[in-house]
């Protein structure tokens, strides 16, 4: 592919080089490219999701507030949700996955190329669609607006009779859109890693990012399917009157959310595995000590996985099932917290021993060790029935999932970026910009979040537009809402650092961080092919091979 | 053995969550509804073990915290170092092990423990003298019903209170006439949600006479969060006092007035009930005691001379998007309904 394209650009030398560029990314099927197409475009959705985040807060500052109406206000929150689930944390997943897999396995490209940018533009129009819904939703004779029926569109207020006009319509037909993106970047991924492995590159000598990707993949494709099948079923009742969640004519607002969180809790692990991921490079790299128990960690891996889809039930403790019930998602629900503690002291024990260099990338996982137990350990508090029963929808809950979403999952594609970003553009990120940035946005992030789950144990609901004063939450909002300006100031630091390094960083070289994995002995950024000629690996860290001639891993093996 | 552990654990641990919860412990009913200040048997069954999960938590996370602390502390590069690699550790079997079987242990524990609570709560047998409540949730409110006292009424739940010797518990039958709501007022019991065409059961025994807030709990459209709740619990006798003043019907007591023949001639009556009258609406509240109220809207506001005038003018102004139109009666009318409604205590 790479040849042809450069016989097209050479080919029109009439155009500017602005429109030739542009040319280039709408037809171009290199996994780097997309890689990186995916990351901008995901990193733009979190920028407009984090605006809208704000006005909410903003609304929120004091009780009684009136600077947005109840009706912009439900749209705030369920465009902000789905916006982050969808469009943010999906493609930057899909975007390092199809960056790194190729790089890390040692292969000129993906499997399927051109399924690659299929999968990428379909997310991207999928996301244009959603946004779309503000201009045209209510069809041509309203003015306009988007979904109001919160990310997890609980049924029947989609049913037709609670929900007119086309905004419901928008959310199914945009996520249907973006979702087929992720299967088929899913399937990709799966065929890539399985058969373009280079040479001595055997299962068990992937680097863990790989492995994590994998796992990852196959749970978009079981996950996927059940939200795929609901929204299908739910246009159904929408356009052709069948019943599958119209209550009014007997059908079940309860198989809604079964089909929904048995794609819902996955998707969690969807995003947080390629953190893990992340982190699996990351740490053993900055502690100059292989991965603590790699078989283990992929064995956690899997395990978490299979558990996970076992455990949907326990956001729905609260409809009303029969205690068997709870009991068995409230135990399978306790049995994730035991791969995922293996995991936490795997990286421990990876630290342990070590020579930690704190960098950029490092710090981030640090901040994400700390904030990742402490959402683990609220999830296990949810996970007590009795206890969830109070806590369930409260703002105990939003504490709890953006410590898991934004202290997590944030925080570990933060340090991937600072990691991989040198990789990709051949220079490096300032290091004074990314210091402020990462106590800019660590300070932000507990000061909003750290007060909502006091908030949710004083009885404060999630998604009320307003509250009364007295009730004890005016406090919480406050402190909460002053905690975005820090984070906003934060992420203007890490664009203006993403910008400012692109035009004048200091160069990276091939291997600023003397790493051991196969992207790192390419050049940065990669050429077209990746490599000059195909590596051939006999350990998981073949760079530690060439550089330790003395002392090789393979010896271990 | 296990138990007494616990329990020791559990006083050990009130100091840490008194100061976590933030407020002082009343021991009474509260506008801050603190979830770590339950006064009925089920929320303090929650409560225990909730105390129980906290404890277990705070232990993990001191040792895991102070592990990851020690190591950042301890293996951080120093700044005379010769730039050599550490030795190379590759994993312990032993070690993941531990780790692996020790994690498990305390899940074990967990599980038996949240599997006792949850039959303790759920499958409570209902005594035969119970009170036996019906609410159904409607966009944005509440809709109360007394099967067995023959009582309708709307977004405040009276119940009488349990004393010791004499235990009344009060029974509800959650259901939804059109989205998913749920029933939460934290001091008294934990959540669970009125889902059309299912029928759901919980109960609550208030121990503390007084005013209980609670809010819907399911995002449920424009207004969810002006479906608010109150549960007032009543001394016994108090209690028998509320029903007899409720069972009471309007014809008996109001005579004939301008007011009310205006009320019976707009579409008032379309939605809203007056029990004795022809006034049959269900889609809107009971009106049959209106005025023994103490908000309006479902809590949007309180229930006064003035807020009713203004509720009945345009609902819109104190609720924004409630399903109550804007009636643009004239000024005269308006006196003249709301003097009626004044009537209805």
């Amino acid at each position: 592919m790479a040849t042809r394209e450069f016989a097209l650009t050479t080919g029109t030398g009439t155009l500017s080089t602005a429109t030739l560029r542009l040319h280039d990314l709408v037809v171009t099927t290199d996994h780097k490219k997309l890689g990186l197409m995916y990351v901008g475009a995901g990193l733009v959705f979190f920028i407009v999701a984090g605006l809208l985040a704000s006005v909410m807060r903003f609304q929120l500052v004091t009780p009684n507030n009136g600077a947005v109406s109840p009706q912009v206000f439900n749209r705030l929150f369920t465009m902000h949700g789905t916006t982050m689930v969808f469009l943010v944390g999906m493609p930057i997943i899909a975007g390092l996955m199809n960056y790194l897999v190729p790089l890390m396995i040692g292969a000129r490209d993906m499997a399927f190329p051109r399924l690659n940018a299929f999968g990428f533009w379909m997310f991207f129009f999928g996301g244009l669609l959603l946004y779309f819904s503000y201009l045209g939703a209510p069809g041509i004779t309203g003015a306009g607006s988007a979904p109001d029926v919160g990310w997890f569109a609980y049924s029947p207020l989609t049913a037709r009779a609670f929900s007119r006009g086309h905004s419901t319509d928008y959310w199914i037909l945009s996520l249907l859109l973006s979702g087929v993106g992720s299967v088929v970047s899913a399937i990709n991924v799966i065929a890539t890693a399985v058969s373009m492995r280079c040479r001595g590159m055997t299962m068990m000598r992937l680097p863990l990012f790989v492995w994590l990707s994998i796992v990852t993949s196959f749970m978009i494709l079981l996950a996927l399917a059940s939200l795929s099948a609901a929204q299908i079923m739910l246009l159904l009742d929408r356009f052709l009157g069948a019943r599958f969640f119209d209550t009014q004519a007997g059908g079940s607002a309860v198989l809604w959310q079964h089909f929904f969180w048995i794609f819902g809790h996955p998707e969690v692990y969807i995003l947080i595995i390629p953190a893990f991921a992340c982190l699996s490079e990351i740490v053993p790299v900055f502690s100059r000590k292989p991965i603590f128990g790699y078989p283990i960690m992929v064995a956690a891996t899997v395990m978490i996985a299979f558990i996970s889809m076992g455990v949907w039930a326990h956001h729905m403790f609260t409809v009303g099932m029969t205690s068997v019930g709870n009991t068995f998602f409230a135990a399978s629900t306790f049995l994730v917290a035991v791969p995922t503690g293996i995991k936490i002291f795997n990286w421990l024990g990876t630290m342990y021993g070590g020579k930690l260099r704190f960098e950029l990338p490092m710090l981030f996982c640090i901040g994400f060790l700390f904030q990742f137990l402490i959402a683990g350990l609220t999830g296990v508090m949810l996970g007590v029935a009795p206890f969830n029963w109070q806590l369930h929808d409260s703002y105990f809950v939003v504490a709890h999932f953006h410590y898991t979403l934004v202290g997590g999952f944030l925080f570990a594609i933060f340090a991937g970026i600072y990691y991989w970003y040198p990789k990709a553009v051949g220079r490096m990120l300032g290091r004074r910009l990314g210091i402020w940035h990462f106590w800019l946005f660590a300070i932000g992030f507990h000061l909003t979040f750290d007060p909502q789950h006091i908030a949710g144990m004083l009885g404060m609901p999630r998604r009320i537009y307003t509250y009364d004063a007295g009730r004890g939450w005016e406090v919480y909002n406050l402190i909460s809402s002053v905690g975005v300006a820090a984070q906003g100031a934060g992420i203007v630091c890490f664009v203006v650092n993403l910008v400012r390094s692109y035009l004048k960083g200091e160069p990276a070289g091939e291997d600023p961080w003397d790493a051991w994995t196969l992207e790192w002995s390419t050049t940065s950024p990669p050429p077209d092919y990746n490599f000059e000629t195909l590596p051939v690996v006999r350990s998981r860290r073949p760079l530690w091979d060439l550089k330790h001639p003395e002392d090789p891993d393979w010896r271990y093996e | 053995m296990l138990r007494r552990l616990l329990s020791d654990r559990m006083r050990a641990l009130a100091l840490a969550h008194a100061l976590l919860a933030s407020t002082a412990y009343a021991g009474a009913p509260d506008k801050v509804t603190n979830i770590f200040n339950p006064l009925s048997t089920p929320a303090e069954a929650a409560h225990r073990v909730a105390l129980l999960t906290l404890a277990v938590c705070a232990v993990i996370f001191i040792t895991v915290a102070c592990l990851l602390i020690y190591a950042i502390v301890r293996f951080r590069r120093r700044r005379e170092d010769d730039e050599s690699e550490p030795s190379q550790i590759y994993g312990s079997n032993q070690i993941e092990l531990a780790w692996t079987v020790l994690p498990i242990l305390i899940v074990v524990v967990l599980i038996l423990v949240t599997a006792r609570t949850i039959a303790d709560i759920e499958d409570y047998p209902r005594p035969t003298d119970a009170i036996k409540v019906t609410i159904v949730g409607r966009q944005w409110w509440w809709d109360i019903r007394y099967p067995d006292l023959g009582i309708v009424t709307a977004n405040e739940l009276h119940v009488p209170i349990s004393e010791s010797g004499r235990r009344q518990p009060t029974f509800l039958t959650l259901e939804s006439a059109d989205v998913a709501h749920s029933f939460w007022v934290p001091q008294l019991a934990g959540k669970t949600d009125l889902i059309p065409n299912r029928v759901n059961r919980m109960w609550i025994e208030p121990k503390q006479a007084g005013v209980y807030l609670g809010n819907c709990a399911e995002y449920c459209g424009t207004q969810h969060a002006k479906m608010r709740l109150r549960v007032i619990a009543h001394p016994p006798e108090e209690f028998a006092r509320w029903v007899e003043s409720q069972r009471r019907h309007e014809a008996e007591a109001t005579p004939a007035s301008a007011g009310r023949e205006r009320f019976f001639s707009t579409s008032c009556v379309n939605c809203h009930a007056v029990q004795g009258t022809s006034a049959k609406g269900t889609f809107g509240p009971d009106l049959t005691h209106l005025m023994s109220r103490e908000t309006l809207g479902s809590g949007a506001a309180p229930n006064n001379p003035e807020t009713l005038r203004v509720w009945v003018r345009n609902p819109q102004a104190i609720k924004e998007g409630c399903l109550m139109p804007d009636m643009r009666l004239s000024d005269q009318d308006l006196d003249q309904i709301v003097a009626y409604l004044l009537t209805l205590k």
